[in-house]
């Protein structure tokens, strides 16, 4: 039973992945596919999120700041000094991540709530920084004409349908970079200290140096994103490295379920569509998803993909042993 | 030399805004441990609530606020029943979580019912009074001693009166106040009324100095965070004192440095405390 599931499991990631591979050949419309494009850049933010809050459980606010910090690298690099794409989206992770490893010292000495507004502050203050740094970052006006990555080998970057590619790359390795981490001993130290941090300290884990890992590929993975996202839209504004940007992330990964593997992508995805869907009620859009939020986090904590996980024990699960009673799902490991 | 009390002036109203809305927040936290990251919002449906009192109904100023504290009130219940009651065994980034939801939803329903204009609240206090040489905005002395009243009447309700002493004991000892038979469930509900009604009589004071807009509680949100952390979650003078020393320092930094700065300094100065030391200045054992 559990080596046949494994195989759908391989089987399933088979067809999504060659699915996702078919899509530009199939879709003529431009929009449609930068929309697609917008959900996986969204959703590689939103594991980098996973890693932080998903496994470790912490609460981190300042994610929209670490994305913003990729994006105006990438940004400031290319625009204002002529740097190609490619080493300034290095120097994008590279910075983003030496910045949250160093911010990460103290935000860490912080914990529980404390930790949370730590965070709050430490994005809002880079938001400030962003804002108002004029004659660096443009400001509120902005930066204009992020380039296209120049090409590798025989790649050519012309069109979205080759930048499609490019980011479908990166969030394969993202992935496959968070199940990585989910399946080693790291991320069962994360895990851990998500259920317990006494009990972890306790197994032997040292319990600040994993958290500050942790930070510190979160912001990575952050500032990946917003490389990303800086040559995907071409325009950098320091809106988007305000504080409702780590919220609307917040939102993509409890909507497809924390501490998964699936739900980053499932929640960006799904609600990207829904908002691109709704568009013409832009504004009723948080009316509408404020309570599904306040739903989510009361009756399903773990999103679609912990509802998922629920359904398929529940299928598996043999009649006798219902009787036993469910396990705590928090305890979980991550699949 | 005019210009420094002009500010000093400047700096006392806006001190004594921050330490109402932040009492509201501190002592949600002190009580029922939630971070309540929805608070700027519910202190800008305090200030629309206001707003409407005023202008669609032609309710007087004094009346108005007093109405909105009660509208407010109730809607802080409500939040607390609906959200935060479920939620009380979950962990605590599920209350923050579900903090931001209320947020969410708070704000953009505001933009949808009232649209994202900047509104002027008319206010019966125009005008400046002279005192000493200065010229004093009428409305900024009504913002100081409403706001001193205000919270002198919370100090007599907590301390004086048998249902305040409730929410004191829950805050000081959830089980053995449960124990000596108080009901945890009623004080719940009362401090995140108090805590929302305080939210409202802020919002609505400073109104008519500043403008009535959906997004008008971000920075103000951060700000009372800033705040209770530096008092010391839960503690009540270290949120008025917070407030007042905030502002001080945002109003001189602006005057005498920048403008950006100013808007900067409480962020600078919470994430350097949270650095050194992480409760916070003041903190009792949480």
């Amino acid at each position: 039973m559990q080596v046949l599931s494994r195989h759908w499991r391989k089987l399933a990631l088979a067809v999504v992945l060659l699915v996702a591979l078919l899509i530009p050949l199939f879709i003529d419309n431009q929009y449609l596919l930068g929309l697609i494009m917008l959900a996986y850049i969204w959703a590689i933010a939103a594991y980098g999120l996973n890693v932080l809050l998903g496994y470790t459980g912490q609460l981190t606010l300042a994610h929209a700041g670490f994305f913003g910090i990729g994006a105006y690298t990438v940004g400031i690099l290319t625009v204002n000094y002529g740097f190609p794409f490619w080493p300034s989206l290095l120097l994008a992770v590279v910075f983003a991540s030496v910045l949250g490893f160093l911010i990460g010292i103290f935000a860490l000495r912080t914990q529980n709530e404390y930790f949370a507004i730590f965070t709050l502050g430490v994005g809002f203050v880079i938001f400030l920084v962003i804002e108002r740094w004029e004659s660096f970052t443009g400001g509120s006006l902005g930066l204009i004409g992020v380039p296209y990555p120049e090409g590798l080998g025989p790649i050519q970057f012309e069109g979205p349908e080759q930048l499609y590619y490019l980011i479908l790359a990166f969030l394969v390795l993202t992935i496959y970079v968070a199940a990585s981490i989910a399946h080693s001993l790291v991320g069962r130290s994360f895990i851990a200290i998500r259920n317990s941090p006494d009990l972890a300290m306790a197994a032997g884990i040292n319990v600040g140096r994993t958290k500050q890992l942790a930070f510190t590929i979160s912001t990575a993975i952050a500032g990946l994103s917003g490389g990303l996202y800086a040559t995907y839209i071409g325009f950098l504004g320091p809106a988007i490295v305000n504080v409702p940007t780590t919220f609307e992330i917040l939102l993509y990964l409890l909507v497809g379920g924390m501490g998964s593997l699936s739900g980053p992508l499932i929640g960006a995805f799904l609600v990207t569509t829904i908002f691109e869907y709704f568009q013409q009620f832009e504004a009723y859009r948080l009316v509408i998803f404020g309570p599904v939020v306040i739903l989510l986090i009361i009756f399903f904590p773990r999103g679609l993909a912990g509802l998922w996980g629920e359904l398929e024990a529940r299928v598996r699960r043999s009649p006798e042993k219902e009787a036993e009673g469910r396990e705590e799902p928090s305890r979980e490991e991550v699949r | 030399m005019e210009l420094f009390l002009q500010q000093l002036i400047n700096g006392i109203a806006l001190g004594s805004v921050y330490g109402l809305a932040a009492l509201g927040l501190t002592l949600v936290f002190g009580v029922l441990r939630i971070p309540n990251l929805a608070h700027g919002a519910l202190y800008m449906v305090g200030a629309y609530v206001t707003y409407f009192a005023l202008v669609s109904y032609g309710i007087p100023y004094i009346a108005a606020i007093g109405l909105s504290a009660v509208v407010l009130a109730v809607v802080g219940i409500t939040i607390e029943r609906l959200v935060f009651h479920p939620l009380r065994n979950a962990p605590h980034t599920h209350h923050l979580i579900a903090a931001v939801g209320v947020l969410f939803f708070l704000e953009s329903g505001a933009q949808v019912l009232w649209g994202s204009e900047f509104r002027q609240m008319p206010s019966p206090f125009v005008g400046t009074v002279e005192v000493l040489g200065l010229n004093i905005g009428l409305q900024r002395l009504v913002v100081i001693f409403a706001s001193i009243a205000v919270m002198a009447a919370l100090y007599l309700f907590l301390k004086k009166t048998v249902p305040g002493q409730t929410i004191e004991a829950i805050e000081q000892d959830r089980t053995g106040a449960s124990l000596v038979g108080i009901d945890a469930n009623r004080v719940s509900m009362m401090t995140f009324g108090i805590s929302a009604a305080l939210a409202a009589v802020a919002a609505s004071l400073v109104a008519p100095i500043n403008l009535v807009f959906p997004t008008m509680g971000e920075a103000l949100n951060l700000k009372v965070f800033a705040i209770i952390i530096l008092g010391g979650l839960g503690s009540i003078p270290g949120a008025i004192v917070g407030g007042f020393l905030l502002a001080l320092a945002e109003v001189f930094s602006s005057t005498y440095i920048s403008n950006a700065f100013g808007q900067a300094i409480g962020f600078v100065f919470l994430l350097v405390v949270l650095a050194v030391r992480p409760t916070g200045l003041f903190s009792k054992g949480v």
